[in-house]
């Protein structure tokens, strides 16, 4: 790192200028694929780009300044988009016609019944039951709770699908969904960080990888409250939309852009309220308590910190940012399918960008988010123009033209995704903008 | 008699199928965890990887006009197999090597090897497009054999296919193979000491060096054999064994991580667990439909699952092992 770095200009050893030099490097990115690819298309990448700083903003919060492995984002951001359908998506008269409330009120009865018995069961100790019997009558409560909520769920799920197709929304505005989003995120953060904070990294990791892939087969199959794969939309928009300023007479290019425009608007503001706090977070005594227990948790613990409590608190807020970008992210494409999501596109890409920006520092943050996204969206036509000069040239070889080219190009990104964050690690493993210790 | 067939059709033979793959990966992801104490994500792209070789050279010899009585995908396994270690050594050379020269934390490496994960997928695709391919070369087929249960009263056969027979076999030369090699070879004793204490076994003068490679050789060939097994059994596709890569670290944690016979026994416990929660157990009990009274019918499907969740199965248990038992079955090493 030293050797490398005593090297180069002075500017780039200040982490200030460097920061800003960075930047403003980017904003000349951004102006180029701007004007390649037109105005609409950069506010599409924009847009999108700031919903993923928020994301990695939030896994900052874990990683950066807590240490905490979370695979898990993929689910959050499905459960922000689930949430946001839920709330913001037009009203489904013909589930509120039909018995399906009904029915829906006997599965939540037969769940309530279920976590009862479950927490009864654990109670058995008080009349003397203990040790394994205990926990074998803890099993079987768990066991008996789970048949009589599948007695309720499984006929009221094939009525609903079958009468009215699924739930519904409930037509309330869409920036109230988002923040449903974060709440639902919220709560099921606090009981994954429960089951799973105390593990090591490793475990941690492979943990909610696989809790994120139960979410997803969760939110993937519950065809009655999220519509599955048969995906939803049009999602609602809190700004107006294209066709809407269409009708007001505007022409259809000027429509996508002024749409687009205050969508961006809504979300960079949301972004900088979020910035602002996570920021001042940083610098006060909480940051500081936080990066104690990351730099060494026993330390930390015998100075009195409560470790797991503090981790969970820091699990919490990450994935609040998540959802609410999920469901930033889910509302600006206008359609929830759950097939949609993937490791690659929704977890791993997001570490990317932490990892690339520099985990740890906000500022380098927001700047891997927005650079990863873009090398992610240009390694496409970048690739397709590749393959397609290749391709005159192993016609002209007599080869013959190489086949689907299109959905090649598209996996190039994969690939390219996978060089940066190996390069990073190899060369830059503090990240573009690293974490400033003042030690003083 | 026929339900007794069903179920040995339904769930022995695919849960020892999907045992044997998930055994043979996370034997693999195991040994890794032991010597170098990280969790290597990318061991299911090295499986695909494994089986993409496997299918190069497959139809290559086709090509050749040379057949055989065996799947060719079998028959050139040992040459995919030495392949898959080379490459695997040359991943570890030029990804991990660097990173644990400069004394990173597995957390990093961790990072690293999803980093070599996404190479790999991106390559496979860019390569192979994303399309399902046969693993048969043309003229080839499945062949299943029908073992005929008349004898003991049963109406229909026990199916197996050549390839799941072939798998088994495989399956168990291997084990024992590796059994023999760890407890009886100097290598393996000293891959032992190493996976128990590193410095240890470094100041005892054990080449460690020596067994970190032989390790990347023993989970690339293994690596290899489970993505060709996969790909012989269902199709051959890109994201063949990312998909399951995700059970085999739960196989590989339930057993123990860093345990080689944990892994085998986790294996096929979550295989097992898999194909015993979506089965339809209505099939076997439809006898008691005789016994029951009037008006009390068994329901058409009572599996305790439904078949959408099944991978999910797999995470229940690795949650539950971890809560009730993090170090697994085996008492396994830590981070």
């Amino acid at each position: 790192m030293s050797a490398a770095s005593n090297s180069v200009t002075k500017a780039w050893d200040n982490p200030v200028r460097r920061g800003i030099l960075l930047f403003v490097a980017m904003f000349f990115i951004v102006l180029a694929v701007g004007i390649i690819q037109g105005t609409a298309s950069i506010l599409l990448i924009l847009t999108q780009a700031t919903a993923f700083a928020l994301i990695a903003l939030g896994l900052n919060i874990q990683w950066g300044y807590g240490g905490l492995f979370n695979f898990a984002i993929m689910g959050f951001l499905m459960v922000g988009g689930a949430s946001t359908v839920f709330l913001s998506y037009p009203v489904n008269m013909a589930f509120w016609e039909s018995d399906g409330p009904m029915m829906l009120g006997r599965v939540l009865a037969a769940f309530a019944v279920a976590v009862a018995l479950v927490l009864l069961a654990r109670r058995v100790d008080r009349i003397g039951i203990t040790g394994k019997w205990r926990t074998a009558v803890v099993a079987l409560a768990w066991f008996v709770g789970y048949i009589i909520y599948r007695t309720q769920i499984d006929p009221a799920a094939a009525y609903i699908e079958s009468t009215a197709g699924f739930v519904g929304g409930l037509g309330l505005h869409p920036v109230l969904g988002w923040a449903f989003g974060g709440l639902v995120s919220a709560v099921i953060a606090f009981y994954i960080g429960k089951i799973s904070l105390g593990l090591r990294t490793d475990y941690l990791a492979i943990a909610t990888i696989g809790i994120s892939e139960i979410l997803r087969a969760l939110i993937k199959n519950m065809d009655w409250l999220t519509r599955g794969t048969m995906t939803v939309s049009p999602m609602p928009w809190p700004t107006p939309l294209p066709q809407q300023l269409q009708a007001a007479g505007f022409s259809i290019p000027d429509s996508f852009v002024y749409a687009r425009v205050m969508f961006l608007v809504l979300s960079v503001v949301i972004l900088i309220g979020a910035f602002f706090l996570v920021q001042r977070a940083y610098g006060g005594p909480w940051g500081r308590m936080m990066r104690a227990i990351r730099d060494n948790h026993i330390a930390a613990g015998s100075m009195g910190k409560d470790v797991t409590g503090r981790q969970l608190e820091l699990f919490i807020f990450g994935s609040i940012l998540m959802g609410i970008g999920g469901a930033m992210l889910a509302t600006f494409t206008q359609i929830f399918d759950p097939s949609g999501y993937q490791p690659i596109n929704h977890t791993f890409m997001v570490w990317v960008m932490v990892i690339v920006g520099g985990a740890g520092n906000n500022w380098g943050v927001v700047l891997g988010a927005f650079l990863i996204y873009i090398v992610w969206i240009i390694s496409d036509p970048l690739a397709q123009m590749i393959f397609l000069n290749l391709s005159v040239i192993t016609e002209q070889l007599g080869w013959g033209a190489i086949p689907e080219i299109d959905s090649r190009a598209l996996q190039m990104r994969v690939f390219v995704l996978g060089v940066v964050i190996t390069i990073a690690l190899r060369y830059a493993p503090k990240g573009l903008i690293p974490e400033t210790v003042k030690s003083s | 008699m026929d339900e007794l067939i069903f179920f040995i059709n339904r769930v022995l033979i695919s849960g020892t199928v999907l045992g044997s793959i998930y055994a043979l990966g996370a034997i693999g992801v195991t040994l890794i965890f032991g010597i170098l104490r990280f969790a290597h994500f990318a061991h299911g792209d090295m499986m695909t990887m494994g089986a993409f070789i496997a299918f190069l050279l497959a139809a290559a010899l086709a090509a050749m006009g040379i057949t055989f009585p065996l799947p060719m995908a079998f028959v050139v396994l040992p040459v995919a197999m030495v392949i898959t270690a080379i490459l695997a050594l040359g991943i570890d050379k030029g990804f991990y090597a660097p990173l644990r020269a400069r004394g990173a934390k597995p957390v990093t490496l961790l990072i690293a090897s999803i980093g070599v994960t996404l190479m790999i997928q991106g390559l496979v695709r860019l390569i192979f497009g994303s399309g399902t391919r046969q693993m048969y070369v043309p003229g080839e087929s499945k062949d299943i054999f029908r073992i005929d249960m008349s004898w003991a009263g049963g109406s229909r056969p026990i199916n197996i296919t050549e390839p799941q027979l072939i798998m088994f076999v495989v399956t168990a030369i291997i084990v024992i193979a590796l059994h023999f090699f760890l407890t009886r070879s100097r290598l393996g004793k000293a891959m032992r000491a190493m996976a128990d204490n590193a410095d240890l076994a470094q100041v005892s003068g054990i080449n460690t060096a020596l067994v970190v490679r032989v390790t990347w050789v023993i989970a690339g060939a293994l690596a290899c054999v489970a993505g060709t097994m996969l790909a012989l059994d269902v199709a051959l596709m890109p994201d063949l064994a990312f998909n399951i890569v995700l059970p085999i670290f739960a196989a590989a944690i339930v057993g123990g991580l860093g345990h080689a016979y944990g892994a085998i026994v986790g294996g096929f416990l979550i295989a097992f667990a898999e194909t015993l929660a979506v089965f339809n157990w209505t099939a076997v009990l439809r006898p008691l439909n005789n016994i029951l009274p009037e008006g009390m019918e068994l329901p058409a499907n009572l599996s305790l699952v439904p078949t959408e969740y099944k991978l999910t199965v797999a995470f229940v248990i690795l949650v539950i092992t971890l809560l009730m038992r993090p170090t697994g079955i085996f008492k396994g090493a830590s981070t």
